[in-house]
């Protein structure tokens, strides 16, 4: 089976913040509801807590990293499901029920399955 | 029958029995782009060898045979390449599966060539290329795109078919008639495109549109969305030949001559609009509703004696179940030709948002002229010209005010 990068497009903020609580209730229901599809996944920190390294010249060039995401975005990067689906659909389906993509976007890519 | 016309026949019979040959074959492999390959390379030897050795008695057979066996080799030839063992393919059994399951096996085809997860110009592209079975360049000269692009567009369109696992089957009923409503706007926007109510008529677009939807009602029949469809496509395609004069300028309705309309096409599509409505008593359908306005104009003996109370009634059936800005152009106009140019020109000031749409402009300006209010009329062809749009229709609109031009000197 096919299996699918859920990327979680939100509000960039600390959903360790009690104030999140609701929000972290609705992803447990939702981890809960798509137990037998999910196989893995995490929550990431707000983007003012991440680095973006680049290595200027290509291999063993020197490293800059500088503050900050990739991209500065008005939603941000906040997570990812790795889900096991049948087909697109299925997985467009789950997609729906994250609670990311209710206020923000879920974008859904298929994983590179490099057998073995 | 002429050499050229054999020719054209004997593609039309490759297309049609392999595009049946290409449903089922990729749910056997389960693998469209493999799938297509092989078809492809069957049709190729059949319009190489059949006008040679003749036209095998079961063309559907011939064709299957050969792409199964085309399929097969391609995938012993990958197999082998990535030093693995070949995928089993079943062995040719049935080489010629039921009616019923080909039926849904193209019904299959038409979703996921029409999957929402898809860009709308690459669905049309697909619809083309997959559906009706034309070749790449042909599909890149049908949308007028170079022949390189399009063949990126659509192997990026077959990966992400393959990859993300868009599924090879017909929607779940509670899903139905929200994608079916996709694939029928897929194909309108093919006719549409093909038909360009003022620009250059491209009619192979028109016919394939036409093709795809017959298939369609062939594959649900009764489903009225695709009754109305139909028939909204025989309506308007029955005037093809009134619609240009001699050089190509475009005539529009009231000015066609009516006796070079297609009453066959007219009167197959009236019974079609008949049928959808008995099918939607209570809810009505948008193509019907549309091909319900098509037939009052077809049906009309000349355009002044056009029932306008019936195509004003109809528009505000349609704007009860499809209410969009050139939906309440269109009556307006309508309300024009019924109750005078005064309260057509009330209606049409009234459509709000179309401010961006040349056809509004240019409808103010013919209801302005009427009442010979011809500086005003002119201000408004001004404002539809001053609008980027393409240049057969810029063509158009500038001989409408030219001839406004016209009548203001005589």
């Amino acid at each position: 089976m096919p299996q699918y990068a859920a990327i979680i497009y939100s509000k960039d903020v600390d959903w360790t913040l009690p104030e999140y609580a609701t929000d972290m209730k609705e992803y447990n229901e939702f981890g809960q509801a798509a137990a037998t599809v999910i196989r893995g996944g995490a929550a990431l920190y707000q983007t003012s807590t991440a680095t973006t390294v680049r290595v200027q010249g290509g291999k063993g060039g020197d490293v800059i990293a500088t503050d900050g995401p990739y991209a500065e975005t008005k939603e941000a990067l906040t997570g990812f499901y790795l889900l096991e689906c049948a087909d697109l659909d299925e997985a467009i389906k789950l997609a729906a029920q994250i609670p990311g993509a209710w206020s923000g976007a879920v974008e859904v890519r298929p994983v590179i399955d490099f057998g073995g | 029958m002429t050499d050229s016309a054999a020719r054209a026949a004997l593609v039309r019979l490759v297309r049609d029995e392999g595009r049946r040959v290409l449903a089922t074959l990729a749910r056997v492999t389960g693998d469209l782009p493999l799938a297509e390959d092989a078809v492809q390379d069957a049709a190729v030897r059949a319009l190489e060898t059949w006008p040679r050795d003749g036209v095998p008695a079961e063309p559907r057979a011939w064709l299957t045979l050969t792409a199964r066996r085309r399929a097969i080799d391609i995938l012993r030839r990958e197999a082998a390449r990535a030093g693995k063992e070949a995928e089993s393919v079943t062995e040719p059994d049935d080489v010629a599966p039921p009616p019923e399951t080909v039926r849904d096996d193209l019904l299959r085809l038409v979703f996921t060539c029409c999957h929402p997860a898809l860009a709308v110009e690459t669905q049309v592209a697909l619809a083309l290329r997959t559906l009706c079975g034309l070749s790449v360049a042909e599909v890149g000269a049908a949308l007028l795109v170079p022949e390189a692009t399009m063949a990126k567009r659509l192997t990026r369109a077959r990966q992400k078919i393959t990859k993300a696992a868009i599924p090879y089957t017909v929607p779940a009923d509670h899903d139905l008639p929200d994608r079916l409503r996709g694939v029928l706007a897929v194909v309108y926007l093919l006719f549409t495109t093909g038909y360009a109510p003022t620009g250059a008529a491209r009619p192979e677009l028109v016919d394939e549109a036409v093709r795809l939807t017959r298939l369609l009602r062939e594959l649900m029949p009764g489903e009225p969305s695709v009754l109305g469809l139909l028939a909204l496509e025989l309506l308007q395609d029955s005037r093809r030949a009134a619609r240009h004069d001699a050089d190509g300028t475009p005539v529009l309705l009231p000015d066609q001559d009516r006796g070079r309309w297609r009453r066959d096409l007219v009167e197959e599509g009236v019974v079609l609009v008949g049928e959808g409505l008995r099918r939607t008593p209570d809810r009505p359908d948008p193509y019907v509703v549309q091909a319900a306005i098509a037939a009052c104009h077809a049906l009309a003996p000349t355009w002044a004696d056009t029932d306008w109370a019936a195509v004003v009634s109809w528009y505000d059936v349609l704007l009860t179940v499809a209410d969009t800005p050139v939906a309440r152009l269109n009556r307006a106009v309508a309300v024009g030709e019924l109750a005078g140019p005064a309260a057509g020109l009330a209606a049409v000031d009234a459509v709000d948002d179309l401010a961006g749409y040349p056809l509004w402009h240019a409808a103010r300006a013919e209801l302005l002229a009427r009442l010979h209010r011809f500086d005003a009329a002119d201000v408004a062809y001004a404002a539809a010209l001053a609008i980027p749009q393409d240049d057969a229709q810029l063509t158009h609109l500038r001989r409408r005010r030219a001839r406004l031009a016209d009548r203001t000197r005589t």
